[in-house]
């Protein structure tokens, strides 16, 4: 499953894609909990009980905000949380 | 077997009862829906106005706690329901009664009162890829009450009216604050409440398509959600997302609930 986490407001769309089928099989050791400064991911067991990765709900309200320190504009030149993720679940629309 | 499901909904709770059935000869009919049930809590305490709404479905069925062999819940407030075995998130339940309903459904567009979302499913119901604002109501029912008030119209009133206009008002503000300010700006300028009403539900519509488009517009269309009673928005969605024909639910409030009452049942196999 693609779950599509954030919102679109007047200032564009802000949304943190998270390939489950490839979460569930992280061979990264879900190493994106750790590589996120904010701390904005969490595993969760989902609907079909399979451990998977996901957004923390107050953070999806703030993303445009929360994410700003780690795209280029706060010096990284790749998102922390899509390096850590390296079977490429992780992916951010703007 | 009898199991419910309960849609824990931020305006309305919604409890639906289904019993598997065994018709010779008619596998598909696997499951009835016994009873359905909704309920505008006047509680404030989720689990207290819960508790009721499933109480008042149980005797409207005329069955008890203990004929009901699993109870799970979904919906904003699934968590508060302490008596649900499980909590199911709204994108399963709607996918899972959409798919119910119409086994063709590989697109699933729910609007309630709180929240719009798109999903897709597969064959079995199952939610592959879904969409959401998690942020504001402007993709959602309660946008487009708050704005029926500003035009002095019953929800039922402000459907009908939109789909007497055939202008197009683009409303620009993403926010309902602001978007009042909006409808005012109009109502001052003498724009007819017709085509104030169509502006508004198009904006409504724009959004919520945008969830759509993100998962993409595959096979048939199932709209869900209290908001399918609005016509005026249907109308408004169908042009949006630039589809002729949408499926529609004879009780699209209760689809969620419907889906939540039937993973009960699989679960218990």
């Amino acid at each position: 499953m693609i779950a599509n986490y954030g919102y679109k407001d007047g200032s564009g769309e802000y949304y943190i894609s998270i390939d489950t089928d490839k979460c569930i099989s992280c061979s990264a050791g879900h190493a994106c909990l750790t590589a996120c400064p904010k701390s904005m991911f969490e595993t969760i067991t989902d609907d079909y009980d399979d451990e998977v990765t996901w957004v923390k709900k107050p953070n999806c309200r703030t993303l445009a905000y929360d994410c700003a320190d780690c795209k280029p504009s706060g010096g990284y030149t790749s998102l922390p949380c899509m390096t850590a993720c390296t079977p490429g679940a992780i992916k951010h629309s703007w | 077997m009898i199991t419910a499901g309960i849609d824990m909904g931020s305006r309305s709770i919604k409890v639906v009862l289904i019993e598997e059935l065994k018709v010779d000869g008619a596998p598909q009919l696997k499951y009835g829906v016994k009873k359905s049930h909704i309920m505008m809590p006047g509680d404030l305490d989720q689990d207290v106005a819960a508790d009721k709404a499933y109480k008042e479905a149980l005797e409207a069925a005329g069955l008890k706690r203990e004929d009901v062999k699993a109870v799970f819940a979904t919906g904003a407030g699934r968590k508060q329901v302490a008596f649900a075995a499980e909590g199911i998130t709204e994108m399963t339940a709607g996918a899972k009664g959409a798919n119910f309903m119409y086994p063709m459904a590989r697109t699933v567009v729910d609007v309630g009162a709180e929240e719009g979302r798109g999903m897709k499913t597969d064959a079995e119901g199952k939610a592959i890829d879904f969409a959401g604002n998690e942020k504001c109501a402007a993709g959602a029912g309660s946008f487009a009450e708050a704005m029926s008030r500003a035009l002095q119209m019953t929800l039922k009133e402000f459907g009908e009216a939109s789909l007497k206009s055939d202008k197009s008002i683009p409303m620009n503000a993403q926010c309902t604050v602001f978007a009042e300010s909006e409808v005012v700006s109009l109502i001052h300028s003498s724009t007819p409440k017709n085509d104030i009403a169509k502006a508004v539900l198009d904006a409504v519509a724009s959004r919520v398509c945008a969830m759509v488009r993100r998962v993409g517009i595959e096979g048939e269309v199932v709209l869900i959600g209290g908001m399918v009673h609005n016509a005026g928005f249907v109308q408004s969605l169908k042009t949006a997302m630039g589809v002729d024909a949408v499926s529609l639910p004879d009780m699209p409030e209760y689809i969620s609930a419907l889906g939540c009452a039937l993973i009960a049942a699989e679960r218990q196999h």
